[in-house]
């Protein structure tokens, strides 16, 4: 990798905002926090792939990525982020390169047209530019290119300099991030600004969870300036430096960003999460209590307890009708970082049962939450192998497995109630509305009466098929 | 004849092709106890993966050789190496078929022949069969990537002929990477309905039919089995489907002797009457009354469906091959295609394609020529929804991939069945979007009246 990708890879490892890092010994730390992948035993996805999650939210701008077909190819168009208005964001832009570009050197010269095509056709606010494994092997620089373009074409071309091969959807993640500091926010005024404006870090706005959030900032008169990145436009983000407060909901993955706002602008950040209605309410505390030391009028604190005592009681209200039904259920909860400490308090407000949760991508920090919350560390559970998680579930240790559609069919095919709590799912469950959503699902899931029925096996592979048709009140006797 | 315009852009926008590493890895999955390995960054592979999955709704067996940076300047033979040995010891699979990705191909290792320095020296892999494709992203496509997979299994596993292969009654079968698992089965069926026996290779009916089985395998489980694949020099015959099988059914043809015919499609009443009377031919049997019935139920399809067809502009997106089955069929109902895009441009089938022009490009370039020539349905993969819903036009999804409907992996399109269904599913298309008259669609009976203003022709003089 080129030297200034190196120096932003070491620096991110040595991010002191990150719990994880600061735990870690001198030696440890220079390692980085990749684990060396096993040939033939591996998955997840690329740091390419976590820096087009992180920025793709950007509603009005071009994703353009520079690379052969299968980066952008296989996976365009495969998140449910959501936009209040543009869609632009929403095509799948590569440059596509040829066998040409690689033996000919001219991949640079084929982005900076490709560029300036997207430009004539779209007109966006910018184009933020992806490079990848091949042209980071072959030595494009992106940066060069992007700078030309920025000062050739008069709009503003952003490099995100994360090709796969440096290291995990994580990394990516931070690279989106370090690409926002250097080269977008901070670099327009906002054409309003007040007392009470908040940016929130890491929120995509999956199946619109933004939108389940908004209105309750609203009814405090909080404003939302910029969502980093969830149904952003290039402007909120680019002016997100005047902003008084920074929530960061998705636990590490923007920390950097956060923290280095706090360097360079002075905004107070905090870490907090929309999922489950305790965290929602703390949440919103946090964001209160840090916009009056920012000087925000000081009755928004009071006004903020009042909607919270108001919505919570609205939410249990509208979950009483399930906790009967939900009680004692068992959850096997299969997912990283942030969600499940939120979920595992947000499953514990119904009464059910969390056999077991991953731990996977937590921090430390993460880890003692759950430890608090199921009293003890026992049921936290590192990488299940598939074959061990489809034992587990056909063995009825669960009633449920929560997970990404990684682990979709291993539940399905041990017969197995299954919900989606990933990136790909297609309900919202932020917020104290979301709660309810999460909630309703998990009922309709385990209520639903196919699942005795496909358990069944079928009347002949258990033998008497006589007593099987004698015992058919419906069928009329074949005399 | 078609005129072929490739379009000359720097940028793919709305890619309509899907890359050749991860068509070679859906062929490797139509084999039994199989696991697809690419050769690249992990990322490659967990693209794939989800894309694979999105569009089967089933598990998917696919694993990587994790190159990171320095394994890449380095040299992967390292990584392939390891890679074979873990998923060996771990999963135990019959058949590895690896498939190279640009990262590694763009480095032009010769990665074959490390492939069996690495078989030579390693004991523990002598239980698995593994196979190499060189299958960069940036050659070719699905269609590409499918048939060099196909052609690696049968130069290293299929036994050539010789004087000791006894001949048996079986047909072989190369479909080609648009054939459904419902296509196939059908296929098969149809095969065993002359008497004859059907070795399928890439068997995805067995695989990717989407079962529930009673543990959890971590390879495929059902597909074309090893014991078969090597047997195939005992067949009569090879029936390949599409012209991107041609070069593998000839490598075929060369190793074991096995005269072969190459169907561009099998969709349509022709060509599902020239398979017909081959394997009449090739069995010696009289056609079974049971294809006498459904040919007949597919002209009458034909016939009550025509009236949906005639005079429709189609517009349809797909790799070459399955453009052109596609693309005749409708045309062949009387339909006009009006706007052709083809993913790769490396096809002799796209000469064939009934349509004035064919587009090598991408889906927007289908979306601005169905605009310009006012398609009335769009028919390509479910990328295509974004499209589709800007021209306010229906989308009929085909090919490669379809995510955001189910059974995709039994929707028929073969034989006499395939062909009446597929009917039906246009013609219901059309039904659906069909609207009540109002005056206004009659605004041309009469030809608007001229009016003069600034010049007065006065009327002939009378006399
Ligand atoms: S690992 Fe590299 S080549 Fe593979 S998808 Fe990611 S960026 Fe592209």
């Amino acid at each position: 990798m080129s030297e200034s990708l190196k120096a932003k890879v070491t620096e991110l490892f040595n991010e002191p905002g990150c719990d994880k890092n600061v735990a870690k010994g001198e030696k440890e730390r220079k390692k980085g926090c990749s684990k060396p992948l096993t040939p033939g035993a591996a998955a997840g996805g690329c740091a390419f792939d976590g820096a087009k999650i992180a920025l793709q939210p950007i509603v009005d701008v071009v994703h353009l990525v520079h690379g052969p077909l299968a980066c952008e190819g296989n996976g365009w168009d495969n998140r449910h982020a959501a936009s209040s208005g543009p869609t632009l964001y929403r095509l799948g832009v590569t440059t596509d390169i040829t066998e040409m570009d690689i033996v000919m050197g001219s991949g640079e010269k084929r982005l900076y047209k490709a560029i300036r095509e997207v430009i004539a056709r779209y007109a966006p606010p910018a184009v933020f530019v992806y490079s990848t494994c091949v042209p980071a092997l072959i030595g494009d620089d992106v940066e060069a290119v992007c700078r030309h373009a920025t000062d050739k074409l008069g709009t503003p071309c952003i490099p995100v300099n994360a090709p796969g091969f440096v290291g995990s959807k994580n990394l990516g993640n931070k690279l989106a991030g370090e690409a926002l500091l250097d080269h977008v926010i901070g670099t327009m005024e906002p054409e309003v600004s007040t007392p009470t404006d908040i940016n929130i870090l890491g929120e995509y706005n999956l199946s619109g969870e933004l939108w389940q959030i908004r209105p309750l900032l609203d009814r405090l008169g909080i404003r939302l300036h910029a969502c980093i990145t969830g149904d952003a436009r290039y402007r909120e983000v680019a002016s997100a430096h005047r902003a008084r407060v920074n929530m960061m909901v998705c636990s590490t993955a923007l920390i950097n960003v956060a923290r280095k706002m706090e360097d360079r602008w002075g905004i107070p950040y905090f870490e907090g999460s929309f999922y489950g209605i305790d965290d929602t309410s703390t949440a919103l505390r946090a964001i209160a209590q840090l916009l009056v030391k920012q000087g925000a009028p000081a009755d928004l604190l009071d006004r903020t307890e009042e909607l919270i005592a108001s919505e919570e009681a609205r939410a249990w209200q509208r979950l009483a009708p399930y906790r009967d039904r939900l009680a004692g259920k068992r959850v096997l909860l299969y997912t990283g970082g942030v969600k499940s400490w939120s979920i595992v308090s947000a499953l514990q407000e119904m009464g059910m049962v969390v056999v077991g949760t991953s731990v996977r991508k937590s921090t430390d920090n993460d880890k003692k939450k759950i430890s608090d919350l199921m009293g003890g560390d026992a049921h936290m559970v590192d990488n299940i192998p598939p074959r061990e998680m489809y034992a587990q579930l056909r063995r009825g240790d669960a009633d449920i497995l929560l997970s990404g559609g990684r682990t979709q069919f291993v539940a399905l095919k041990a017969k197995v109630p299954w919900l989606d709590i990933n990136q790909e799912r297609h309900h919202a469950f932020a917020g104290y509305d979301g709660m309810v959503t999460l909630v309703r699902e998990l009922d309709r899931s385990l209520s639903n009466p196919m699942w005795q029925e496909v358990r069944n096996p079928a009347p002949w592979e258990v033998g008497d098929i006589d007593a099987f048709l004698d015992d058919a009140p419906l069928l009329v006797p074949i005399s | 004849m078609a005129t072929i315009i490739q379009r000359r852009r720097a940028v793919s926008i709305n890619p309509l092709k899907s890359s050749a590493p991860l068509g070679a890895a859906l062929a490797y999955l139509g084999i039994d106890g199989s696991i697809p390995l690419l050769h690249g960054s992990q990322g490659c592979t967990s693209f794939a993966l989800v894309l694979l999955v999105r569009h089967f709704k089933e598990t998917i067996p696919l694993q990587t050789t994790a190159m990171e940076e320095v394994a890449t300047i380095l040299g992967g033979s390292g990584n392939m190496e390891e890679a074979l040995l873990n998923l060996t010891r771990r999963v135990k699979p019959r058949f590895i078929g690896i498939a190279s990705t640009a990262l590694v191909e763009t480095r032009g290792e010769d990665y074959a022949g490390d492939l069996k320095l690495i078989m030579d020296r390693q004991p523990e892999l002598a239980h698995t069969r593994v196979v190499f494709a060189s299958t960069p992203d940036y050659a070719g496509a699905l269609e590409d990537g499918w048939a060099r997979a196909v052609s690696a299994v049968i130069s290293s596993i299929v036994l050539p002929w010789s004087p000791a292969v006894t001949p048996f009654r079986q047909v072989n079968i190369l479909p080609g990477v648009h054939q459904t698992p419902a296509d196939i089965e059908a296929l098969k069926d149809m095969v065993e309905s002359f008497g004859l026996y059907p070795v399928v290779l890439p068997d995805l009916s067995g695989s990717l039919d989407g079962h529930v089985a009673d543990a959890w395998i971590p390879t495929t489980m059902g597909g074309a089995r090893l014991e078969e694949i090597e047997q195939m020099a005992r067949a009569t015959h090879t029936i390949a489907i599409g012209e991107h099988m041609r070069a593998p059914a000839e490598l075929l043809g060369s190793l074991t002797g096995v005269p072969l015919t190459v169907f561009p499609t099998l969709t349509g009443l022709a060509p599902c009457d020239r398979l017909v009377a081959l394997l009449s031919r090739l069995s010696g049997n009289a056609v079974p009354g049971r294809y006498r019935r459904e040919r007949s139920q597919l002209v009458d399809a034909m016939l009550d469906g025509h009236f949906h067809f005639g005079g429709r502009k189609i517009a349809i997106g797909a790799d070459p091959d399955l453009l052109c089955a596609l693309s005749h069929f409708f045309a062949g109902m009387g339909a006009e295609i009006v706007a052709a895009v083809a993913s790769t441009g490396n096809s002799p089938s796209l000469d064939a394609i009934p349509a004035e022009t064919v587009i090598i490009g991408d889906l927007t370039d289908l979306e601005d020529a169905a605009r310009e020539h006012g398609a009335e349905v769009l028919v390509t993969h479910s990328h295509g929804r974004q499209g589709a819903h800007r021209l306010d036009i229906p989308l009929m999804r085909v090919g490669f991939p379809i995510f955001d409907r189910l059974g995709t992996a039994h929707m028929l399109s073969v034989g006499y069945r395939g062909t009446r269904d597929l009917i039906f599913r246009v013609a219901n298309l059309f039904m659906g979007q069909m609207h009540d008259h109002v005056p206004a669609d009659f605004a041309d009976v009469l030809p608007a009246p001229i009016v003069e203003e600034s010049s007065h022709v006065s009327p002939p003089a009378t006399h």
